[in-house]
């Protein structure tokens, strides 16, 4: 048993990733867990200043990925969670071969570090929901168990498969080891700033003409929710973690009080493209797949396993609108008005035609 | 969705609820543009309902002839930008109350119904849901079917056509399961599949559960922008077995055509021959769920238009099963796309049970054995059928 206390709670953790958001938080409330021993952060960059307050109890260590082998080693690390990937290119940070280098190769050596720290018993390993792909051919609901049809277009699927498929071999090496996958849906919240978050911040909302994709959110505060019990207790596996039910695009940009503006589709694919190119938009092919064909989880096994149901997609999202109401263009109040007056209209013209009759 | 008790239009939370449907007999006629007042007790609004016109009513008045049109709807941020939101945002119950309570105002005294009324009532049942789908409160369950959008578009548009342009006659509907899970499975045909959307509608409207039909659909279906997106609100999804296994295991009524585009494909002179039932994946999902299998003949769909040629060097080029010439396709132009009256019937025939055989989903023999039974069944009730209809085109 480890000198942290309850059993399964690890004593001394690693969170790597904690310069981004998610890593952040998920690093300050493992500090905050008192059955936590040792939390330590670990990421090459320094952290941006907006979350070092967060970090005070979180001790930090940079190092850059090739080094990490002898630190798990000399800290006793019971348990790593591998948080530091990166969605989409940053061209500010080299684009997407900085991208890769740290998904794909900044997770082999991780894994290859866990491998000969001896004390390791627990990795929880942060995924997408984007190891499925998404294609016309795909069934409508993704279990864990089903296989992509084909390679994701976009580079941080493909990405995700290969740290999925690392992440099982690992396993194979070290079967004594709680391996625990979490496939994330797209996060959404009232704070958390992503691709996905900026893109329903606009007031005009690009979408591809003739699709309603059907798309999951899942709350950020569900997500730290899950990898902080993924860690202090134990489940093995690999979970799809997303907020049940379903909301189409168009859905989803009437409620935030957005216009959608639909484009044909290879214009939205050249014009991400073009916007790559020029350093600013970060849409990539990944979102213009899950923009045409949607994307749909089961989250069953999360379900009966954590014990514990992330809210559901339509409440996330809620919680954004809620912080983002500023930007609506049509507002609910704006819209029953109108049908007021529409109907109050009509029912002036007909009285004054009765009156003349 | 809220409720649609109009009662309940005074409570906060509810306060954009307008009742779709025809208010109960003891509710208040006239003038109520499908409103009715909410109840005396429950209301919020200090303002005294009176018969005197209001400040609701004088603002409409200001400005009849800008909201008058119907577009006004679409974009009300620009019309009314400037008086109407902070009223909106100082006191929304209020508006809204002035909605729904004010019913009598301009009509004075109680009027008894007048012909209007009606009238009235669908615009403002109409106007309520556009109101609701462009504020995006509607339900689309995980396949993407939206209830609300099929019943009051799509399913009236199938109406005019199974009821009116095909004159349908239904029978057997007894045998689709009045709750749970139920496998349709029909024979497909006339180059478009026109027989499974009226299919999917005469089983809503005149099912006594009145059912949705959840079809499966071939890929290229879902390879199509707009075809994708108007399949999934309907109902449908890919024919996949992890799909139909889902929708069967959630109760629904799940509807096939294991023919394919070889049923759909095939030339005129092969009409109401079935063609082959492919692997038979539609059984191993009943199999698994235990699912009984509803055999369904329909006749009328192979007249509706008829192939006398497949041009398939055009095919190959377009990506497409088959390109086809019709007496009228690409002759007439557009107007080719106009289905020829045929005269349909559709037979139910009585359900295949399959909870016994949830052990052998993975035979291949019971798997065959179980398709060749329901092709048979179908194949026998289209020859009953084609001889009670001795004129394709007839009444």
């Amino acid at each position: 048993m480890t000198p942290g206390g309850t059993p399964g709670a690890p004593g001394v953790v690693v969170v790597t990733g904690v310069s981004r958001y998610l890593g952040a938080h998920v690093a300050a409330r493992l500090a905050a867990d008192p059955r936590i021993e040792r939390v330590i952060g670990v990421d090459p960059p320094e952290p941006g200043a907006e979350f070092t307050d967060l970090l005070d109890r979180v001790e930090r260590i940079r190092v850059d990925a090739g080094s990490i082998g002898g630190l798990l080693a000399d800290l006793d690390v019971d348990a790593v969670v591998h948080l530091a990937l990166v969605s989409s290119p940053d061209p500010q940070h080299g684009g997407r071969s900085a991208m890769k280098d740290q998904n794909v190769i900044g997770t082999m050596q991780l894994l290859a570090a866990c491998q000969r720290a001896p004390r390791l018993r627990k990795l929880v390993v942060r995924s997408s929901t984007a190891a499925y792909g998404a294609s016309f051919r795909d069934p409508a609901v993704f279990t864990e168990d089903t296989e992509p049809r084909e390679v994701p277009r976009g580079g941080f699927g493909r990405d995700i498969l290969d740290i999925e498929g690392y992440v099982r071999g690992f396993r194979r090496r070290r079967p004594g080891t709680t391996v625990t996958v979490l496939r994330f849906a797209p996060f959404i919240g009232s704070t958390a700033d992503t691709t996905l978050t900026r893109y329903f911040s606009q007031p005009l909302v690009p979408t591809v003409f003739g699709r309603d994709p059907r798309l999951q959110f899942l709350h950020f505060d569900d997500a730290l929710e899950v990898l902080h019990r993924s860690i202090v207790e134990d489940h093995s596996g690999t979970f799809n973690v997303a907020g049940p039910g379903v909301l189409a695009l168009s859905q989803a940009i009437r409620r935030a009080g957005r216009v959608a503006l639909p484009v044909l589709e290879p214009g939205l694919s050249g014009a991400a493209a073009l916007a790559r190119s020029l350093g600013f938009g970060r849409v990539g092919l990944d979102q213009v797949d899950l923009f045409v064909h949607g994307r749909v989880v089961d989250t069953g096994r999360l379900e009966r396993e954590f014990g514990f149901t992330p809210r559901s997609t339509a409440a996330a999202f809620e919680d954004f609108i809620a912080a983002h109401r500023g930007g609506a263009v049509v507002s609910r109040d704006q819209l029953a008005v109108a049908e007021r007056l529409v109907r109050e209209g009509i029912r002036q013209v007909r009285a004054a035609v009765e009156e003349r009759s | 969705m809220t409720g649609r008790d109009p009662r309940e239009g005074a409570s906060g939370d509810r306060r954009y609820d307008v009742p779709l449907t025809v208010p109960e007999p003891h509710a208040r006629p006239a003038r109520a543009n499908g409103h009715r007042p909410a109840g005396p007790a429950t209301r919020p609004d200090p303002a005294p309902a009176g018969p005197v016109t209001d400040e609701v009513d004088t603002a409409a008045t200001d400005e009849p002839a800008v909201t008058d049109e119907p577009a006004v709807t679409d974009e009300p941020a620009v019309t009314d930008a400037p008086a109407v939101p902070d009223a909106a945002a100082t006191d929304p119950p209020a508006v809204a109350n002035g909605v729904a309570g004010r019913p009598a105002a301009t009509g004075g005294s109680a009027v008894p119904d007048r012909p209007g009324d009606q009238w009235d009532r669908a615009v403002a049942s109409g106007l309520a849901f556009l109101r609701r789908r462009l504020a995006g409160d509607y339900e689309v369950d995980e396949f993407g079917f939206d209830p609300q959008i099929t019943e009051a578009v799509f399913h009236p548009l199938l109406r005019l056509l199974y009821r009116d342009w095909f004159r349908t006659e239904v029978s057997g509907l007894e045998h689709v399961p009045a709750d749970g899970p139920g496998l349709v499975v029909g024979n497909h045909s006339g180059t478009v599949a026109l027989d499974a959307l009226i299919l999917s509608a005469v089983l809503h409207d005149q099912h006594p559960a009145h059912r949705f039909l959840r079809l499966l659909g071939a890929d290229l279906v879902f390879r199509m922008p707009v075809v994708s997106e108007i399949a999934r609100k309907t109902g449908g999804t890919v024919a996949c077995n992890p799909d139909a296994e889902r929708l069967l295991a959630g109760g629904e009524v799940v509807g096939v055509f294991p023919e394919g585009f070889k049923g759909i494909g095939k030339l005129y002179s092969e009409r109401y021959k079935l063609q082959r039932f492919g692997r038979g994946g539609f059984v191993s999902a009943a199999l698994r769920t235990g699912t009984p299998i509803v055999p369904v003949a329909i006749v009328g769909g192979e007249e509706t238009y008829p192939m006398l040629a497949d041009i398939k060097p055009l095919a190959r080029l377009l990506k497409l099963p088959y390109f086809p010439v019709t007496p009228t396709f690409p002759l007439l132009g557009p107007l080719g796309m106009v289905p020829l009256p045929s005269k349909w019937l559709i037979e139910f025939c009585p359900p295949i049970p399959t909870a016994h055989l949830v052990d052998s989903a993975d035979d291949p023999l019971v798997v065959f054995n179980l398709a060749d039974q329901v092709r048979e069944t179908i194949q026998q009730t289209l020859h009953r059928l084609l001889e009670q209809r001795p004129d394709p085109f007839g009444p």
